[in-house]
């Protein structure tokens, strides 16, 4: 079933969809991020696809491109899953926001800003939510210290 | 003429009724709330960073400290999230599934109980807090019998259980559900048809089927908005499948459709623990992935390949394939979701961590203003938040 609703945005969308992925189960497609407010409203709207259930960013340090935002969705009526991914370079780390799909997005897109660093052009309120409102940094980074900005390294053994 | 302003006032985050440092500035013109805007991130330990550093095996004991008031489920979440990467879900034992389900369910009960005290508390019903935190007492006395800690119990491992149930702990469940429904009925005799309890939930912190959605409601608040989705039966895992129980929707999309809810999902729970005690049977508790799970005790006394697989199990770890997962569990208070991202080194490379808690927070200015202050109690309550996953 996922696999019909990947033809079909394949066939709504063709330049923008990257790849394709099936692993263990699960069907992943990376777009191209100008497009994903469209592409999130065709899913939402067309292939039913009412519920997001997470939205997070990931940090690849040394791939290029360095960032991507991961899109769970979920389609309540048919309980099917789907993936969609959006690469984002460094220098440019901001993604068009998906609030006005599903407002859920408001919270899960804050914490990206504030952790990773990637920008929601056109959030309603975009500020830090779990780090204090002065804080400067993204700390979920690979390159932010584990231990924080301004102390040693825990010299024990962890791993 | 008569200027009308409004009062800005700050309810936390240190305050009885938030559930942990929540901090709430209300907008208040009187009694009515204006607007209200939460602030979080008083409790962030940067969980997520952390199981970065550590391997997956390390990193479980991290997820116990998440839902603190319902450890197993978190538990339970990232190990199957990890055994999905790893592609063993298949493998695992017959025994080892029946046993997670028993105790997920009675961290269920665990878990609404404690919601049920701190929620009559906060609206003034103070004798149902200790009625509560009595049943809840037992349950921690069987969480110390299987796992060896009353609150951070570390129980589950990937492949399977660490330790098996010790003798006598069927006939504790078996006891403790005999005498549950009891429980159950003296607390709904003490506030459903309480006209008191009627009069602070019925009509309070309404939000509709839609709005839930879209806002991402999930669990016992939205399947009382009649969305009827449960991922014990539309997505099941570790053998749900098998056992039979009804998902509780109610209509009423108030606080007192909830309430009704979780106590009709604490009865449901009974009714599936009991279906688990008749499927046990005696079993391996470990799946038979030698790369994944730890030898047997006697193994890694009496021979050298024991010692070695248990060294090398401890000290490096496994290391899946690349690739990433997202497994979704239904931990009391909505959709647990844990999206796993591995590049092939010992250590998760991303696990984020979908806390229900925190979306469904999301849904409290809405419900809220233009209400009084007296409901933003009742609402908090409600939405059965736990500070612990929300901030990780």
């Amino acid at each position: 079933m996922s696999q019909a609703v990947v033809a079909k945005l394949k066939g709504a969308y063709a330049a923008s969809v990257l790849e394709v992925k099936e692993y263990r189960d699960e069907v992943t497609v990376t777009v191209k991020k100008e497009d994903i407010v469209a592409i999130c409203q065709f899913l939402k709207d067309e292939a039913g696809y009412n519920f997001l259930c997470d939205l997070c960013g990931v940090d690849y340090l040394g791939q290029e491109p360095r960032f991507e935002v991961v899109y769970n969705l979920y389609n309540i009526t048919t309980k099917e899953r789907l993936r969609v991914k959006v690469p984002v370079t460094e220098e440019e780390a901001s993604v068009d926001t998906v609030s006005t799909v599903w407002s859920t997005a408001n919270w899960p897109e804050r914490e990206c800003w504030d952790l990773m660093g990637i920008t929601f052009n056109n959030h309603p309120d975009l500020r830090r939510i779990l780090m204090p409102a002065d804080w400067e940094g993204h700390p979920l980074r690979k390159d932010y210290p584990l231990q924080g900005p301004d102390r040693e390294l825990y010299q024990g053994r962890i791993s | 003429m008569a200027k009308k302003e409004t009062m800005t006032i700050n309810m936390g985050p240190q305050h009885p009724s938030t559930h942990g440092v929540l901090q709430l500035v209300l907008e208040l013109d009187g009694e009515t709330v204006v607007s209200a805007v939460p602030h979080i991130g008083f409790l962030h330990r940067g969980v997520e960073k952390l199981a970065e550093n550590r391997s997956y095996h390390r990193a479980l004991p991290l997820t116990d400290r998440l839902d603190y008031l319902a450890p197993m489920s978190n538990n339970l979440g990232y190990v199957l999230a990890v055994e999905k990467l790893l592609g063993i879900t298949d493998q695992i034992p017959e025994r080892a599934k029946v046993v997670r389900v028993m105790m997920s369910e009675l961290t269920r009960i665990k878990s609404h109980l404690v919601w049920l005290a701190t929620h009559a508390l906060d609206i003034g019903a103070m004798t149902v807090f200790l009625y509560c935190f009595r049943e809840r007492e037992d349950i921690m006395d069987m969480y110390e019998k299987l796992s060896g800690a009353r609150m951070t119990s570390y129980y589950f491992r990937v492949g399977g259980l660490s330790l098996d149930l010790p003798d006598g702990f069927e006939d504790d469940v078996l006891k403790f559900i005999d005498g549950m429904p009891a429980h159950i009925d003296t607390y709904e005799g003490l506030l459903t048809g309480n006209k008191i309890w009627q009069k602070r939930t019925i009509g309070v912190a309404e939000i509709s089927a839609e709005d839930a959605i879209d806002i991402g409601l999930t669990g016992p608040a939205l399947r009382s908005s009649g969305v009827d989705w449960d991922l014990r039966r539309d997505n099941p895992y570790s053998g749900y499948e098998d056992y039979d129980f009804e998902v509780i929707t109610r209509e009423g999309c108030d606080t007192f459709d909830r309430y009704k809810a979780r106590l009709d999902e604490m009865r449901e729970s009974c009714k599936i623990i009991r279906q688990a005690l008749d499927k046990l049977q005696p079993g391996p508790i470990l799946a038979d992935v030698p790369s994944v799970c730890l030898p047997a005790k006697q193994d890694v006394s009496n021979s050298i390949e024991g010692l070695i697989h248990q060294f090398k199990i401890i000290s490096e770890g496994f290391k899946p394939e690349p690739g990433e997962v997202y497994q979704g569990i239904e931990a009391p208070k909505g959709e647990l979701g844990y999206y796993i991202v591995s590049d092939g080194s010992a250590n998760p490379f991303r696990m984020k961590i979908r806390p229900p808690s925190f979306v469904n927070l999301q849904a409290l200015p809405q419900m809220i203003e233009g209400k009084l202050l007296a409901d933003v109690i009742a609402a908090i309550g409600t939405l059965d938040i736990v500070l612990g996953e929300i901030d990780r």
